[in-house]
């Protein structure tokens, strides 16, 4: 693209754009380490991602100041205005991603003592395999600004929902068989759930990596693999 | 809580908003304008709808103001100034031979870029059209017209005290008002605005501004303006000019949202220019 007249409004989207990658970068590792430290019980490696979860807040905060200031300063219309959009709204998405992997983080602090189903670990670790790839795909299409990658991120998540359909249809059957695994399994019921949402946040950013390209919002009737709000999974839950 | 869902209009039955309703008020086929030799419009097709604002932008030199000028001939008055194509005010081409181009310019009015008020005093500033055009039959209808155009444009309260004073000694803003009133009082039906801020301060910009999206309701207006955020804000449509040809033309929400073509896309977000 052509650079501004005023060369320091394209300094300011550049800036955005490198704190948002590196932000995106850290939102990657804490998520692959989070697993990682559940897998392993690695609780220096958990605690590590709970302390880096302050490094993705700061980014969130460092893009949201500096994207007002471009509003105020630039007033930034057309794809300028979509490039200042998408920063903000793709940090916030990694945001809570960071969340997401530092909630997991901490649950592998307490899940210690407790006692796990192995299989389900595993299942899970395929879950976060594939979300992590949806998130590194998601980001590689924001650098790059293809639409074609953010479209298969975005049509692919219902694979990580039929994974965690699965994940929960095995765990409660641990608990139905055993209940000593309740609280073992509550947990990694909510990781798995963790992952899912990571997924979702994963497809808002290819909706926003969509709109930033195109100027086109996608349109909401992404293909959805949820059957725990069927009838019968529904009775099962109660 | 039912009576409340079902006493709603469902979309489809709801009156299309004014926006949509296809009138057009002008219509520009195939305009070109030369210069004598040179030729500084090329083959522009172009309709204002009624009612609304339509902003023309562009650089410096794009052929945005000597489009404007076509459409109440303000052009005529330039040596050399050639226009060929066809410009119609409601069907009616303003360029036939049998058109009176004093009519033309009495439904077509004009504001410019540095207020130009009479040496005249306030009322006689606004008062001086409809004289002229025998528009009323006697001094209280003059004298009607004369406060209504300057309520219209926003300027009555404050100058109602002062009517005798001459209108150039009123500040920028309020002389630009005044040309606005001095404009309304011959009934125009559309209003060409060239740049009616530039000369102005943010506050007096501002209420010209919210003054165009009053005078709307009753005006088609036209405004060429160099503030790329002041044609998103006042106008209903947007028309991009770059070296003589009109680029782009659309709705004002989607072409700074989202421009269809790359020169529109470059000059509004100040790559070029």
């Amino acid at each position: 693209m052509t650079q501004h007249t005023v060369t320091g409004f394209d300094d300011e989207l550049r800036t955005l754009s490198q704190i948002l990658v590196a932000m995106g970068g850290k939102a990657e590792e804490s998520l692959a380490d989070s697993v990682h430290a559940l897998a392993r019980q690695d609780h220096s490696l958990a605690e590590h991602v709970i302390a880096r979860d302050d490094a993705i807040d700061d980014a969130e905060r460092e893009i949201e100041e500096k994207a007002v200031l471009t509003l105020a300063k630039r007033q930034p219309v057309a794809g300028d205005l979509r490039e200042v959009m998408a920063a903000i709204r793709i940090s916030s998405d990694l945001e809570r991603i960071g969340d997401l992997a530092k909630n997991i983080a901490k649950r592998v602090l307490v899940l210690n003592q407790t006692m796990l189903p192995q299989s389900v670990m595993l299942g899970l670790e395929n879950m976060s395999e594939k979300a992590l790839l949806q998130l590194k795909d998601v980001l590689d299409s924001y650098t790059r600004r293809e639409v074609d990658v953010a479209l298969d991120v975005w049509a692919r998540d219902q694979e990580i929902d039929a994974m965690y359909n699965s994940v929960f249809r095995e765990l409660l059957t641990y608990m139905i068989e055993d209940p000593r695994l309740i609280t073992g399994c509550t947990h990694l019921l909510f990781v798995a759930k963790n992952i899912e949402r990571i997924g979702d946040h994963s497809t808002n950013i290819a909706e926003t990596v969509h709109y930033l390209v195109t100027g086109e919002p996608l349109s909401d009737d992404r293909p959805k693999h949820d059957t725990l709000t069927d009838p019968v999974v529904a009775d099962e839950a109660v | 809580m039912d009576a409340t869902i079902t006493t709603e209009a469902s979309p489809t039955e709801a009156p299309a908003p004014a926006e949509l309703v296809n009138n057009q008020k002008m219509t520009a086929r195939k305009v070109d304008v030369f210069y004598g030799d040179k030729q500084a419009l090329f083959d522009v097709d172009l309709d204002i709808h009624e009612h609304q604002v339509i902003s023309l932008i562009g650089p410096s030199g794009c052929g945005k103001s000597t489009f404007l000028r076509c459409l109440n001939r303000m052009n005529d008055t330039i040596d050399g100034c050639r226009v060929t194509g066809a410009i119609e005010l409601d069907d009616q081409d303003i360029y036939e031979k049998s058109i009176d181009v004093v009519e033309i310019r009495a439904r077509v009015g004009m504001v410019f870029q540095k207020p130009n008020p009479f040496p005249k005093s306030i009322y006689e500033n606004v008062a001086y059209g409809p004289r002229i055009h025998g528009m009323t039959r006697s001094k209280a209808e003059l004298e009607e017209v004369v406060v209504t155009s300057l309520q219209r444009a926003g300027l009555f309260e404050e100058v109602k005290d002062r009517l005798e004073s001459p209108g150039t000694g009123l500040s920028g803003g309020q002389q630009q008002r005044l040309c606005i009133a001095r404009a309304i009082a011959v009934s125009p039906e559309v209003i060409l605005m060239d740049e009616p801020c530039s000369a102005l301060d943010p506050i007096a910009t501002a209420k010209i501004e919210e003054l165009m999206d009053e005078l709307r309701t009753n005006y088609t207006i036209v405004i060429v303006t160099h503030s790329m955020q002041q044609a998103a804000r006042v106008s209903q449509r947007t028309a991009f000019f770059h070296l003589g040809y009109l680029v782009e033309e659309g709705e004002t929400d989607q072409i700074f949202t989202n421009p269809q073509d790359d020169r529109t896309h470059d000059y509004i977000t100040g790559r070029f220019g």
